[in-house]
Formats: structure tokens, C-alpha cells, sequence
């Protein structure tokens, strides 16, 4: 069994409240009217002598669907000052749901991962099962805070979703024809689903995991063995519109039909990558005595093989819609490499790169300190890769990585690694009755 | 030059192996053992140098890179370029994004194929290359561990016939 350290425990709960210290600073800095954000825009343009005209170019959210309507000429003055107000009261709550979705992909991420694992009924993994349900655990706590700041959404406390405006819509073409399916009673209720689909999975796996230790058969096993099975078919659909309703739609005009693989590539190399710290750290308290290198080293491979599916997936969205040139697609683009250059490709280095030179070598994924540094740069980049994905559309170019979303993440970090800790504290950290655990203790490559 | 070499037939691979780690521990060299199919971890039983193909691979696709960078500079930039999608050929920075997947797969090509051909030589598998194994049941169910003899021929057969062998010859053999 393993107790979670007062260290441990306290480094969460410092970092949930200095997170939150700073998301309540991030909120109550934001302007509350228009005349405030014109001030804090002019005051930051003389800082940085920027020239901010060049923001009337972009083609982002809602007010770009307005002024579409005015035959397309540059907004007005007032209009494009309401334009930065709504994208300034739109950057707390954009950097806490971006933060929030991150933490909970992960999550989502070794959930998939575990349920794969239960349906191939791998041989060298059941060691580590537990490490995983225990990480899973924060689907429950993660979900509903993004339920609650969904619900929010639809409440018009925020814009992150421009869809959700009655009067955004009335005007735009484009969004009356996808109102059967964009309209926030029906978000909610796939939401609802989603969220419940994967928690119920996860409940119920775990349940069975925790029986088979003292079970006299293999019964639970194998049910546990179907219901993944089943339960990967329900998460491949559920997990595709999960990323059109939760990312995609707040750029509600453009899409890419592979954008369900792409995010879903995101979470499972971060939730592998998680797996593969959160077992180093309890090796380094004398844990887990059983899983060895080879362990590490495939999660590893699993890092690097993922970080490379990703890479593939963005290039082939990338690169489809870029050769293309179809001005409502490469929109997407434009906005990304304008205004957000350097986290754009920083992001790719980050992504690509990094992992791909530094976890190349055979003898570096045995080395578990390395696979941390690796892995840091990974999780890293995958947080910009949600920041590229959502920050455009709401907040624009008045992006930038300041206290409130440097305070999101530490919140959420501290929720993550408090909420865990504690599941995996739960449970005794080797499963006794799996068939495969002998199988498990003795892998090697 | 021939020489004397002793020949051990199992018909496991389990067997084999731990005949192969008592041939070790008792320091003989192992010359060679044939499979018919490859035995996991043998090669570390064997104490065999780690291979070094992984290198040539990383040298090969670095020279696919380049194959593939060269090539489409010169066939899409400086030969005979075009506007393809609005976007005119002019720098090969520029159109990049169109060159990547020809860089990938040539990046691949090369390391796969110079990889197996660097692997057929290095083991001496050419064409028309006559068959090196001692006997033809090493390409069906026997395995075949091969050590030469240095005048200590009954210790050799002495410690083999210990070790779940399921024939044991000596023979005259080539060596290369």
C-alpha cells in the first residue's frame, strides 16, 4: 500500500492555492467595460510600440461573423473596440478552460491507453494498472469542472463559444445551417453523455480490477476484458465529438475532418506520458519494486510513437489545407502563424523534436530520469497544442502567457496531483489475482 | 584453413540457451550457433557485441534527406519551376510543406533499403553464396551450437553430453 507523503500533499494543496489566487486575479483584472480595455490595450501598445492596427485583419470569432455581414469592410472603430473588450473579458476564462481541458485529457488519455490494454489483454502491462485507474481517478473531478464551465458558457458568463450567441447566429448563414447540431441544449446533453459514458467506464473497470484481487476465478477479468472492448468503440465516437464540440467549435466556421484523431493523439501521448512519470516517482519512493526498466522503456517507445502520430496528423491537417489555399480554411492557419508564431512552431519543436532526438536512442528510454525530462517537454508542449487550438478564437491576438494562465495551471496541477495521489493511495499498487502479473513481473525485451 | 569443430544438435530453444549459458560459464568460445528461427536473447547469452545497425540506419536516412532535398530543389525550384495552387516555386524554404512527405519517404527508403542490403553483407549473404550451415536440419527443428576444439576435445564432449544435446559430431571445417 502506498500513503500519500505530507510533502506531496502539501505541494498540491500550495499549488491549488496560489492557482487559485491567481485565476481570481485574472478575473477580476479583466476590463469590465470597453473604455477600460481601450485603456489596458493603449497602455500595452506603448509598451511594446506595436502598431494595432494589424488586429483588424483577423477573422476570429463572432464579431468577424458580424461584420461579414457588412459586405466585408474593415470594422469600425467602436466595433473593433468592442471586439478587443470581448476578447479581454474572454482571456481568464479561456486560460482556465484551457487548463482545465488539458488535465483532464490526460486523464482521458490513460483511460484509453488502460482500456486498450484490457482489451488486448497485454501481457506486460498489468503491473501498472494501477498507476493508471489511479490517474483516471480525475476524471471525475476534472469532468465536472469542465460540465461547470461549459454550463457557464451557455449561461453567456464568458464567450468562449460565439455559437452559443442568439444574435451572432441571426446574422450568419453559415451558423443557422449548423444549429440541428450547435445549439447549446444539445451540447450540453452530448456533454452529459460523454462525460457520464467515460466515468461509468472507468468506475466500473476499476471495481472489477479491485474484485478480481480477491476473486477465485477469472470472471472479472473477463468481463473486464469485454467491457473495454466495448467501451474503446464508445470512446473512438464519443471522443471524436468530444473534440469537434469542445475545441473545434470555437471557430464554428471552419473544421477538419481529422481533428477528432488529432486531438485524440495529443491526449494519449500526454496520458502515456504521465503513466510513465507517475510510475518513476513511485519507483524513486522504493515502490513498485517489480517493474522494471523494460517497463520504462516501453512506455517510452509509446512516447516517441505517439509524439511522431501527432506530429503526422498535424502535418497532414496542415498541409492539406495549406497546398489548398480555400480562403475559409487556411483562415485557421493564417490567424496561428500572424499572431501566435512562436507557440505555433514552438510547439512542433516541442512536440516533435524533442522527443523524437532525445527518446531516438534505445539505452536513453531505459534511463528514467531522462524519460522525466522528456516527458516534461512533452506535457509542455501539449498544453501549447490546446493554447494553439482554442486561444485564437477567443482571445486573438491579445494572447499571452501571464498569471492567469500560468495560475490555471498550477491549479490544475495541484487539483490533478492531489485528486491521484490520493486514488492511488487507495488500492494496494500490485494487482494480486491478474493472470497476466507473472507474465508482467518477468517482462523484458 | 581448416580446423576441428564440434557440433551440438538440440531440438529446443530453451535447451539451447541454457546449454549456451553452461558453455559460457565454463569460458569456451562460442563459434556460431544455427537456428532455425531467431531465439530471443541468445545474442546477450552469446556475448555478442550489441549491433551497431542502428548507426548506419540514422547515417542512411540522413543521406535519404538530403537525396530528397537536393532532388526536389533541383526538379520543383531551379529546373523548371511552377505556380502550383498560387503558390510559385521560387524558394525551396517556401514551398517546403509540399516537399515534406517526399522527404519522409525517402528518408525511409533509404534507411530500410541500404539497412537490409548493410545487413546481407555484413553477414555475408550475397547472391549465389553457398550455404554456410553445418546441416540442413538447422533450417527445420534442430538448432546447432558450433565450437572449435583447441586439443580439449573429451572436455568438450564431456560438458556438451551434459547438456540435453541430442547429437554431438565433430567435423573438419572451412574456416573464413
Amino acid at each position: 500500500m502506498y500513503t500519500v507523503s505530507n510533502r506531496l500533499r502539501m505541494g498540491a494543496i500550495i499549488l491549488m492555492i496560489v492557482g487559485l489566487v491567481g485565476i481570481t486575479y485574472g478575473f477580476l483584472s479583466a476590463p469590465s467595460s470597453i473604455e477600460e480595455a481601450k485603456a489596458m490595450v493603449a497602455s500595452h501598445d506603448e509598451g511594446h510600440g506595436e502598431d494595432h492596427g494589424k488586429s483588424d485583419l483577423h477573422t476570429t470569432d463572432g464579431h468577424s461573423a458580424n461584420t461579414d455581414k457588412k459586405e466585408g469592410h474593415a470594422m469600425s472603430s467602436s466595433d473593433h473596440d468592442a471586439h478587443v473588450y470581448h476578447q479581454l473579458s474572454n482571456k481568464p476564462w479561456s486560460a482556465l478552460y484551457v487548463a482545465a481541458f488539458f488535465f483532464f485529457m490526460i486523464a482521458l488519455g490513460v483511460l484509453a491507453f488502460y482500456a486498450i490494454q484490457r482489451a488486448a489483454q497485454a501481457g506486460w502491462s498489468p503491473l501498472l494498472f494501477r498507476v493508471m485507474e489511479g490517474i483516471t481517478a480525475y476524471l471525475v473531478p476534472g469532468g465536472i469542472i469542465i460540465f461547470v464551465i461549459l454550463v457557464l458558457s451557455v449561461l453567456h458568463m464568458n464567450h468562449l463559444f460565439v455559437w452559443m450567441d442568439p444574435e451572432v447566429v441571426a446574422h450568419d448563414a453559415l451558423l443557422q445551417g449548423k444549429k440541428g447540431f450547435l445549439n447549446p441544449t444539445f451540447f450540453l446533453i452530448r456533454a452529459a453523455i460523454f462525460l457520464g459514458g467515460w466515468i461509468a467506464y472507468r468506475e466500473y473497470s476499476r471495481k472489477l480490477s479491485l474484485a478480481q484481487d480477491n476473486a477465485d476465478d477469472n470472471s472479472n477479468f473477463k468481463l473486464n476484458f469485454r467491457i473495454s472492448a466495448g467501451f474503446l468503440v464508445f470512446y473512438l465516437i464519443s471522443e471524436s465529438m468530444m473534440s469537434w464540440d469542445w475545441i473545434m467549435s470555437v471557430d464554428p466556421h471552419w473544421f477538419s475532418t481529422l481533428f477528432g484523431w488529432y486531438i485524440f493523439a495529443s491526449m494519449f501521448v500526454s496520458g502515456i506520458t504521465v503513466i510513465a512519470m507517475v510510475t518513476i516517482y513511485l519507483k524513486s519512493k522504493g515502490l513498485l519494486s517489480d517493474v522494471n526498466d523494460s517497463h520504462i522503456h516501453d512506455l517510452a517507445k509509446f512516447m516517441f510513437g505517439i509524439s511522431v502520430f501527432w506530429t503526422y496528423l498535424w502535418f497532414s491537417q496542415f498541409m492539406l489545407i495549406w497546398y489548398a489555399n480555400i480562403p475559409e480554411e487556411v483562415t485557421y492557419y493564417v490567424t496561428r502563424i500572424q499572431d501566435y508564431n512562436l507557440p505555433f512552431f514552438g510547439m512542433i519543436v516541442m512536440n516533435f523534436l524533442f522527443p523524437v532526438l532525445l527518446l531516438m536512442n534505445s539505452d536513453y528510454k531505459r534511463l528514467n530520469w531522462f524519460v522525466v525530462m522528456a516527458g516534461v517537454v512533452i506535457l509542455a508542449g501539449h498544453y501549447m497544442d490546446i493554447y494553439n487550438a482554442i486561444m485564437p478564437a477567443t482571445v486573438g491576438d491579445q494572447w499571452s502567457i501571464g498569471i492567469p494562465e500560468i495560475s490555471a495551471v498550477l491549479f490544475f496541477a495541484g487539483l490533478f496531483i492531489f485528486w491521484v495521489f490520493r486514488a492511488i493511495a487507495a488500492a494496494p499498487l500490485q494487482p494480486k489475482r491478474n493472470p497476466f502479473i507473472e507474465e508482467s513481473k518477468h517482462f523484458h525485451y | 584453413m581448416a580446423s576441428k569443430v564440434i557440433q551440438a544438435f538440440y531440438n529446443d530453444d530453451d535447451v539451447l540457451m541454457l546449454a549456451v549459458k553452461k558453455v559460457k560459464a565454463a569460458k569456451h568460445h562460442i563459434e556460431e550457433v544455427y537456428c532455425p528461427f531467431p531465439v530471443h536473447g541468445l545474442d546477450k547469452a552469446m556475448g555478442l557485441e550489441p549491433t551497431r545497425i542502428a548507426i548506419t540506419a540514422f547515417i542512411y536516412g540522413c543521406i535519404g534527406l538530403s537525396v530528397a532535398t537536393v532532388m526536389m530543389n533541383f526538379i520543383m525550384i531551379e529546373d523548371w519551376p511552377q505556380d502550383i495552387g498560387g503558390k510559385p516555386s521560387f524558394s525551396y524554404l517556401e514551398n517546403m510543406p509540399a516537399f515534406v512527405p517526399i522527404m519522409f519517404e525517402l528518408t525511409v527508403f533509404f534507411a530500410a533499403h541500404l539497412m537490409v542490403i548493410t545487413f546481407y553483407m555484413r553477414s555475408r549473404l550475397w547472391p549465389f553464396k553457398k550455404a554456410e550451415n553445418p546441416d540442413t536440419r538447422t533450417t527445420d527443428d534442430h538448432f546447432v551450437m558450433e565450437i572449435e576444439v583447441h586439443d580439449n576435445e573429451p572436455e568438450l564432449l564431456n560438458l556438451l553430453s551434459n547438456t540435453g544435446a541430442v547429437e554431438i559430431n565433430i567435423s573438419e571445417k572451412d574456416l573464413h
